[in-house]
């Protein structure tokens, strides 16, 4: 093959300057993790509200609910590269030219932008999944809440929430996985993630596979060690006789 | 500001014929390339064997953890690296963009296709393949003829619900900078300056095709239900 | 809205008056149910699957909404549609116990029966726990306070139940099929806290097949067939001499074994 391998070259100094190549892999690690954790807490808190949203039950149109099913099929439906794409390039040009020249010169736009767009892109997902949690518990849990006297929204805070987390624990932790490797779609707005930080890498130096190996090895890594604290949280919230 | 509407009316042959042109072929015959590859897939880890099954696990496990941008980096940046190595060649050959983006998204959507697909096959109950088996049919038929039809069946749904990620997905092409949809639509917004009117007839389009796709979807739930 | 009225120690604790449900326009569930319960009355409602038992005793505390007729609880009139009065403060003055028990499983059993009085009632929580102590100590589970309902048995589950619902201090008891979902060898064990409840003179409303457990405690036996409230006599009568003729094939199918 017509290739120079090279698996020195982490130790190199990369041509950004301030230090080798792995510190410049591993800065872009680190907006990975930052800017995940964020949208994560976006797509988290929104999506709960609208989960709850959804999951009301009722006869005849409950505003509350059509707007939550409006707002996951508006999210769900249109690309992630797309919606990021809008928050970008469009949003500060539909809004009042002070706000949006604010917006563009800012030094961390596509930071910002990445959190809310991926945020808000994930969290039409979440809001599926808390909807789904609610759903799937027994109809007498609502019930008995209510018969003791609670409100609804007492019932769902003390009663069916704190059950609908628990069951609801495994695929939330594949949406923060998924939140995660979003982060990789913000390479095009101009966010330096671990992609974009491998691709620069592969750029500066050719050596191609050195560079996305790193990448690869990083998300593996990543995703090892978020998984396993999604299993330890699983653990602690498990409730003793319940489940298998 | 005003919305220019030309921009996009003018542009539409370009927007639709090459560019969804090339999102929707892109799509199709990924997720034909995927569902086989991902059903033999599935196959392999039910029934392959100790060795073959870890080696599609592991397949699967790795797709699923990684991101899609870098998986179609590694194969923009490898694919010609790996046929110059099979083939023996000089160099490295030269793959044409789209069949390198074909090869990226039918390997990684078989990853998803296969999970879906295991999944369907574990939820027939035992007793169907007792009864093909009793009836004399080899595993193969057994397979072939009793399970694979009902797991497509009952698996429909969630397909085509994976198969409208995939025309979603197909969008990241950008980065490589192939010109489907998206690509054309940021073309034009690049030459004529007009970002917001592509940019937001794209997003429109999207909606579009994506909800009255999974609208679709959901009526066919109701009828490819198995009743047993 | 009326607020919930402290009771009035004269008249039924419930009065169903015509009270009808459908369940879209072609299916009646409840046909002009009426019924009362007295004060101390153990009233037991029986009748075959589909009857409507089940739909009459979530009217009272309206977690079925009905379309016509009126429900008066300790006083306060509940109309059509849950309108007419405070619901969440009827509720907490009404007790009920449902078929799968339907405890809080993220809560430890003490944590069922702390929850409703601190967040309804506004108790304290010393005060609940000691509420909860007591209640548990008269339902012979004592030890099991600090346990998870996954780790007790369906009968001491259904037992911590009725424990939560005494709880909140309430004016009437409604017991839905109490004992259907539970093993044979725990329905006695359930069964005797509820004839302790009775004999205390608790007001209970009680669905149920256990036909031994009416003739024991009720005062009085309501059978539904269909919707309709097709008997309704004093205990001794139901299951005396000629009664209604559905009402005694249901019977004799019942008491057969």
């Amino acid at each position: 093959m017509n290739y120079n391998w090279n698996w020195s070259i982490y130790w190199v100094p990369s041509p950004e300057g301030g230090g080798t190549y792995m510190d410049f892999l591993l800065a872009g690690l680190w907006t990975t993790l930052v800017t995940a954790a964020l949208a994560w807490a976006v797509a988290f808190t929104v999506g709960s509200i609208m989960g709850v949203l959804r999951s009301l039950p009722g006869d005849g149109i409950r505003p509350g609910r059509a707007l939550a099913n409006a707002w996951v099929e508006l999210f769900r439906n249109i690309p992630l590269l797309v919606q990021l794409f809008l928050w970008y390039f469009v949003l500060p040009e539909v809004v009042p030219k002070g706000f949006g020249d604010w917006l563009k010169q800012r030094n961390d736009a596509p930071f910002i932008t990445a959190v809310v767009g991926i945020g808000l892109f994930m969290s039409a997902r979440v809001a599926v999944q808390v909807a789904a949690g609610v759903g799937a518990l027994p109809r007498g849990q609502q019930a008995a809440g209510l018969a003791m006297g609670l409100t609804l929204p007492q019932t769902y805070r003390y009663v069916l929430l704190p059950m609908a987390y628990r069951v609801i624990l495994p695929p939330l932790t594949s949406e923060l996985i998924n939140t995660i490797k979003n982060t990789s779609v913000a390479l095009t707005i101009g966010l330096l993630e671990l992609t974009a930080r491998a691709r620069a890498m592969q750029e500066f130096s050719f050596q191609v596979f050195e560079a996305f190996a790193a990448a690869t090895i990083g998300y593996l890594v990543v995703n090892l060690v978020a998984t396993a604290a999604m299993r330890m949280l699983e653990r602690r919230l498990k409730l003793p006789g319940y489940g298998g | 500001m005003s919305f220019d509407f030309d921009a996009i009316w003018r542009t539409l042959p370009y927007l639709f014929l090459e560019g969804m042109q090339f999102t929707l072929t892109l799509t199709a015959l990924s997720a034909l390339g995927g569902l086989v590859l991902g059903t033999g897939i599935a196959l392999l880890r039910l029934a392959g064997g100790r060795v073959l099954s870890a080696v599609a696990a592991g397949y699967v496990n790795l797709m699923r953890s990684l991101p899609l941008v870098l998986v179609i980096f590694w194969f923009y940046f490898l694919v010609p690296y790996l046929g110059q190595w099979v083939t023996g060649a000089a160099r490295p050959i030269k793959v044409g963009a789209f069949a390198s983006a074909w090869l990226t998204f039918t390997l990684f959507e078989a990853a998803y296709f296969s999970e879906i697909i295991r999944g369907g096959i574990q939820s027939i109950p035992r007793g169907q393949s007792q009864a093909g088996a009793a009836l004399g049919l080899t595993w193969g038929q057994v397979m072939g003829s009793v399970i694979l039809p009902q797991v497509f069946r009952t698996m429909l749904p969630v397909l085509l619900t994976q198969t409208i990620i995939l025309f979603q997905d197909t969008s990241l092409v950008y980065v490589i900078s192939l010109t489907d949809f998206l690509g054309a639509a940021s073309k034009v917004a690049q030459r004529d300056g007009r970002l917001v009117e592509m940019y937001v007839f794209a997003a429109l389009v999207y909606f579009a095709v994506c909800f009255l796709a999974s609208q679709g979807v959901k009526r066919l739930q109701s009828r490819v239900a198995i009743i047993r | 809205m009326r607020a919930f009225d402290e009771g009035s120690m004269s008249g039924p604790v419930i009065r169903m008056d015509r009270v009808s449900k459908f369940y879209g326009p072609a299916f009646q569930v409840l046909k002009e149910c009426s019924l009362e319960v007295a004060r101390g009355e153990v009233v037991v409602v029986c009748g075959p699957s589909g009857s409507g038992k089940s739909t009459l005793i979530k009217c009272v505390n309206a977690l079925e909404p009905f379309q016509s007729g009126a429900i008066e609880v300790n006083g306060a009139r509940l109309l059509p549609g849950g309108r007419g009065v405070d619901l969440p403060k009827l509720r907490a003055r009404v007790g009920m116990v449902f078929q799968h028990f339907e405890l809080f499983p993220h809560l430890s059993v003490m944590g069922n029966l702390a929850l409703a009085q601190r967040k309804a009632l506004g108790r304290g929580e010393a005060e609940a726990r000691a509420k909860g102590a007591a209640l548990l100590e008269r339902v012979g589970l004592s030890e099991h306070a600090d346990k998870y309902p996954g780790q007790l048995s369906g009968g001491q589950q259904q037992r911590v139940a009725i424990a939560r619902a005494l709880a909140m201090d309430p004016v009437v008891m409604l017991f839905d099929e109490p004992t259907s979902a539970l093993d044979p060898e725990m329905v006695s064990e359930v069964l005797d806290v509820m004839v302790a409840l009775a004999a205390e003179g608790m007001t209970m409303m009680v669905v149920t097949h256990e036909m031994g457990f009416a003739r024991r405690v009720a005062h009085r036996v309501v059978f539904m067939d269909r919707g309709e409230v097709v008997v309704d006599a004093a205990k001794e009568q139901f299951f005396g001499a000629a009664t209604n003729e559905r009402a005694a094939q249901f019977l004799s199918k019942i008491l057969a074994h």
